[in-house]
């Protein structure tokens, strides 16, 4: 009988930890907003999934719905939409590629694009959907190559353009007598002397591995390295790779211009709020983070943007990976139609101009002027910096495993540094072999 | 286990079965079947299935290429073990040693719960006010949602604006740097205590049950003879919860060796290599490679581990009890 009642109760305190492991474990995965993942059959209604662009996922609800509103409009189609955090974003396409419970249209970043295509689970532009949406030629080609792998049709469009900038504090240069600096020795120096009384000179979210990784790529680029050979295999442990991740982990380790503790900052918004709040007097970041400066109460004329600088004996002048948001639509939609008039739409001249200042992002239409800002200086450095001065990642179906091993190295890099330790060029080029193998694996 | 406790009702059933066999069918003996049908086909649907499908999986070339049409991922054998336990290759290394560091956090965690779980229910056992204060607090960690709770630990981690060094450094005013907690090597250290945290009320509720059981005549039989309270629990309330401790440290070793919620609380999704536990580990080489066949087939090879380790567990400690 007393048996009993221990079995009893050990049964309940059971079952209660197993419903509570599982509620915790779907967290990430269950859909947000009921029924609309699988919506997608009746015959008028498309499922959109958006990222997140604007300040947060209610924000950009908010931006959107009356452009969607229009649509419904103009065509009759209803759109359900969901906006996703980047947190689970990438998880919610793996679900839906695997289950083939898909929405018709998703937002993806463009350097994933690539990766997916290789998954076929991605609509194809071919010639008749271009026509449908406009023809090719009305993106800039910046832009339009970041779409899939090259000499293949495409399976994405870019619809916000992105480029990384040095921001800087002009208060701060200007109080220390600095100019904003033209190379990556005067960036240094200038951070050096900035780093005073608390204060730094420059702030990374160093715990972030896609900003470690897209960091990584620039560095090695300016230094004449690429990523992948010819082959498609990994080289990231060539000399150019890793001297480039040498001198981004210096910035804290070697010229201490980084505060350890950005090692945690596992995402760009932390860095931003330290540059909107004058913490610190740099930081690298791309153009949409205006909506956080803003929102930090730092007005658009306090701060300035430059390229991010190459060294002086740079083999190229790379300051930013072409980065932005393009559109996919999956394979099995049932409303092809209707999701080609949806991405149309959305890459018209007339929706882009309503979205790029709210979402603080470039066009990416061939002729469009960038609005995103008020600071006409800014608005004219990121148009240059990105049609001028942007390499696209490598377009490889293995360039989302370089951005999660290279990535990971390099935040485990940052908190070695952080608690105390060195990282020597030997120690990176062994972590960049094990990357080179993880990738190999992966294939 | 309940065989081994409860011997003495076995031994009668036999001659009453059988009379019962003799008898006709009574009108209504598929009832028992048609109650027991759904629980089966749920137990099909929720444990033999997947678990069928994993093993399956584990044995194919499931990347990214084939991941919209698992009917098109070629079979490539035992390639994808091959990989997981090749501990010179990157891959196999970086399991072996979450699979070392899972050992250490199991060890740590189930030890160190089980003797705090006892601890707390032994002090409550007697009678006195505010003893069911005491126990409702000690419930607390277990009845937080797990995610509000993990949270707030890792807030409290934080390195500059965290309770732990705010008390450490600068009230107990500790030399030296505040540390990380969520980074390097300290993480360990973090996500030991976090479990900790979690599962030790589970163990003191399961002896609390398991203690009122003991009649108390006999500690007042054996306080006549002189015991001490030390000899009293080693020689009286150890043995008398064996039952319970034999179940709850299975139990908690099953779970705190699958633990995910921790570190993917904790950790979010860039583990540091301290604090990488072996069920979030596979996790992260199968969803962020996108790699399923090889997560499925390190998935099947810690099946094996537990189910070895449970087989004897249990083998040694029921052949031990039927000795006795």
């Amino acid at each position: 009988m007393k048996f009993r009642t221990l079995a009893a109760t050990a049964a309940i305190a059971a079952l209660a930890l197993t419903t509570a492991a599982c509620g915790g474990n779907n967290n990430s995965s269950s859909p947000s907003s009921a029924g609309s993942s699988d919506s997608s059959g009746s015959g008028g209604t498309l499922t959109y999934w958006a990222s997140n662009q604007g300040t947060s996922l209610d924000n950009d609800k908010q931006v959107l719905t009356p452009q969607l509103e229009k649509f419904t409009q103009q065509t009759g189609i209803k759109v359900n939409l969901e906006v996703i955090g980047w947190n689970d974003l990438q998880t919610r396409i793996q679900t839906a590629v695997t289950s083939g419970q898909a929405p018709d249209v998703v937002n993806i970043g463009n350097t994933w694009a690539a990766s997916l295509q290789s998954t076929g689970a991605f609509m194809p532009f071919d010639d008749a959907a271009f026509k449908a949406i406009g023809g090719k030629d009305k993106f800039v080609k910046t832009a339009m190559d970041t779409g899939g792998v090259a000499g293949q049709d495409p399976t994405s469009v870019p619809v916000y353009g992105l480029a990384y900038g040095l921001y800087y504090n002009k208060a701060m240069f200007s109080a220390a007598g600095l100019t904003p600096p033209n190379n990556w020795e005067d960036l240094v120096t200038d951070a050096q002397k900035l780093t005073t009384g608390g204060k730094y000179g420059f702030a990374l979210a160093a715990g972030s591995y896609t900003e470690n990784a897209h960091f990584a790529f620039i560095n090695a680029a300016q230094n004449g390295a690429d990523l992948f050979d010819k082959d498609g295999k990994p080289t990231f442990s060539s000399d150019g790779v890793v001297n480039g991740i040498q001198r981004f982990l210096d910035l804290m380790q070697k010229d201490k211009v980084v505060n350890v503790a950005n090692a945690q900052y596992d995402n760009g918004t932390k860095a931003v709020n330290d540059f909107a709040t004058g913490k610190v007097a740099m930081i690298l970041n791309q153009n949409n983070a205006d909506n956080s400066i803003v929102a930090n109460g730092m007005t658009s004329d306090k701060y300035g943007v430059v390229p991010f600088p190459a060294p002086s004996d740079a083999k190229s002048q790379v300051a930013s990976h072409v980065a932005g948001i393009n559109l996919s639509i999956f394979k099995n939609t049932k409303n092809k139609d209707a999701a080609l008039k949806f991405v149309n739409f959305m890459t018209s001249a007339e929706t882009q101009t309503a979205l790029d200042k709210p979402f603080s992002a470039l066009p990416v239409l061939n002729g469009a002027t960038p609005n995103f800002t008020d600071n006409a200086a800014e608005a004219k450095t990121f148009a240059d910096i990105y049609s001028t001065k942007s390499k696209p990642l490598p377009l490889v179906p293995a360039e989302d495993q370089f951005e999660s091993t290279v990535g990971k190295a390099m935040n485990q890099m940052f908190a070695k540094i952080a608690s105390g330790g060195t990282v020597s060029t030997d120690d990176i080029r062994t972590a960049m072999k094990t990357a080179e193998q993880q990738v190999a694996a992966a294939g | 286990m309940a065989a081994a406790t409860a011997p003495p009702s076995t031994t009668e059933a036999p001659p009453k079965s059988e009379l019962k066999q003799r008898r006709p069918r009574p009108s209504g003996w598929w009832l028992p079947y048609a109650l027991l049908a759904p629980a089966i086909v749920f137990e099909v649907v929720i444990h033999i299935i997947p678990m069928v499908t994993g093993i399956w999986m584990s044995f194919l070339k499931l990347t990214k290429a084939f991941i919209s049409n698992w009917g098109n991922a070629p079979v490539i054998g035992t390639k994808n073990y091959e990989v997981a336990l090749d501990f010179n290759g990157a891959v196999g290394s970086a399991l072996l040693q979450s699979f070392l560091v899972t050992c250490a956090f199991t060890l740590l965690v189930v030890g160190i719960s089980w003797a705090l779980g006892m601890a707390a229910a032994v002090a409550l056992q007697g009678k006195f006010r505010g003893q069911g204060f005491f126990r409702t607090l000690f419930l607390v960690p277990y009845a937080l949602p797990m995610y509000a709770g993990i949270i707030a630990w890792k807030f409290m981690l934080q390195k500059d604006t965290g309770a732990v060094n705010h008390f450490l450094y600068d009230n107990l005013h500790l030399g030296g740097d505040k540390p990380f907690w969520l980074i390097g090597d300290n993480s360990f250290v973090s996500i030991v205590v976090v479990a900790i945290w979690r599962l030790w009320p589970f163990a003191f509720l399961m002896l609390m049950a398991g203690l009122q059981s003991i009649p108390t005549d006999v500690y007042e039989a054996s306080a006549v003879d002189g015991a001490k309270p030390f000899r009293q629990w080693r020689s009286i309330t150890l043995p008398m919860v064996r039952p319970v401790n034999m179940v709850l440290l299975l139990v908690m070793f099953l779970w705190t060796f699958n633990d995910f919620n921790t570190p993917f609380v904790l950790f979010g999704n860039a583990q540091p290599p301290a604090g990488d536990l072996i069920s979030f580990h596979i996790y992260n080489a199968s969803f962020l490679t996108w790699n399923f066949g090889s997560g499925a087939a390190m998935s099947v090879m810690l099946l094996l581990f537990l189910l070895l380790v449970s087989g004897i567990y249990l083998l040694v400690l029921n052949r031990r009890s039927q000795r006795a």
